[in-house]
């Protein structure tokens, strides 16, 4: 059998996945913005992300996801699909966009969860527009012809120069 | 199922270590975070009780360097391996590209390494997986200690036909640790060449 890649982004939608994160900072006053898929994979990101351990971030919001996924089916919900974290400094405003992909927002002061919320739903059917399309052309990728150059003349050779050291 | 992000030029791939309570899961990725040169790894991240097991799981982001203009990132997860936290287990073993079994070779902790096989594939069954088709390497770990079994009794059970790779470890001291991870890295990127 052979693996099916769970995303397969291509420039051209990951650019326009960034301008909607990039607008969304600007509208809701935001610091940052992630989008985070559900296995912790970081897809993009926009705003102030200086000392922000962004890898971390990624694998930390999608357990709590996939922990708080867990705690709605034993009450019988579907998903909690809005989260929010309030902090001292800083909060944190997180949703899920098409079903898959993780949106979160960081804001402090500047904004308020009002503003973020509002802000939140609007970009987030642009971006379940976008993200479809990819989720299609990802299906398409590997139903069609495999992911062909580079990843199909992966050698042994090649793995084992990652290692060399 | 890697992410990949030709936007980024980037592989990013989710390996777990699954196994018995206290087999040394956590001990494989704190090895591999010790030696492993600054510029490859990112930031271990333990979610343990005050005792130190593991609560939820162990993360550690590896940077291996790029393949084919290709930068390859190893997303290396633990699970907890207390029969008790099997809703964790599922949680993180979705999206999962292949899976380290690390088994205790300590004669009393031959049932829990069943146990935790079992565990395994039937959580894999759960999201439509089968370890069979799954890149996945087996480590008897704790080889040291002198309650140690004899490899061969461990391998009748857990690699009973011989068709996995197997190592013989010593996580504490390092002993087969990135043999073990090497090892899987190689089978899923080479699945990567096989996906169509």
């Amino acid at each position: 059998m052979s693996l099916t890649p769970q995303l397969v982004l291509f420039e051209e939608d990951h650019k326009k996945i960034v301008a909607v994160a990039e607008r969304l900072v600007s509208e809701a006053n935001a610091k940052a913005i992630f989008l985070v898929d559900k296995n912790g994979q970081l897809i993009a990101e926009a705003g102030e992300l200086k000392g922000i351990d962004t890898t971390s971030l990624a694998s930390l919001v999608a357990g709590n996801i996939a922990a708080t996924g867990g705690l709605a089916k034993i009450l019988g919900e579907e998903e909690f699909p809005i989260h929010f974290h309030q902090g001292a400094r800083d909060s944190l405003h997180i949703t899920l966009v098409a079903q898959r992909i993780i949106l979160v927002v960081i804001f402090d002061e500047r904004s308020s969860l009002g503003l973020v919320r509002l802000r939140v739903k609007k970009a987030s059917q642009r971006l379940a527009e976008i993200f479809e399309q990819v989720f299609k052309k990802t299906a398409a990728v590997f139903d069609e012809k495999g992911l062909g150059a580079p990843f199909a003349e992966i050698s042994e050779q090649d793995i084992d120069n990652l290692f060399s050291d | 199922m890697a992410f990949i992000n030709y936007s980024a030029r980037e592989i990013n791939c989710k390996l777990v270590y699954y196994g018995p309570g206290l087999c040394g899961k956590t001990t494989n990725l704190k090895f591999i975070y010790e030696k492993i040169a600054e510029s490859a790894k990112g930031k271990m991240i333990s979610l343990a009780t005050e005792s130190e097991r593991t609560l939820f799981f162990d993360f550690l982001p590896l940077s291996l360097g790029e393949i084919r203009g290709y930068k390859t990132r190893f997303h290396l997860y633990t699970v907890p391996g207390q029969v008790f936290y099997d809703a964790s287990r599922k949680l993180i073993l979705k999206g999962v590209d292949g899976v380290v079994f690390v088994a205790d070779s300590q004669e009393e902790r031959y049932e829990a390494n069943l146990e935790s096989m079992d565990n395994l594939v039937g959580n894999l069954r759960e999201q439509g997986l089968e370890l069979e088709r799954l890149p996945c390497v087996i480590q008897y770990n704790k080889r040291d200690l002198p309650n140690a079994m004899p490899v061969d009794e461990l391998r009748a059970e857990l690699n009973p036909q011989g068709k996995r790779h197997d190592f013989e470890a010593s996580a504490s001291s390092g002993k087969g640790v990135f043999e073990t991870l090497k090892a899987l890295a190689k089978l899923v990127l080479l699945d990567l060449r096989r996906s169509k």
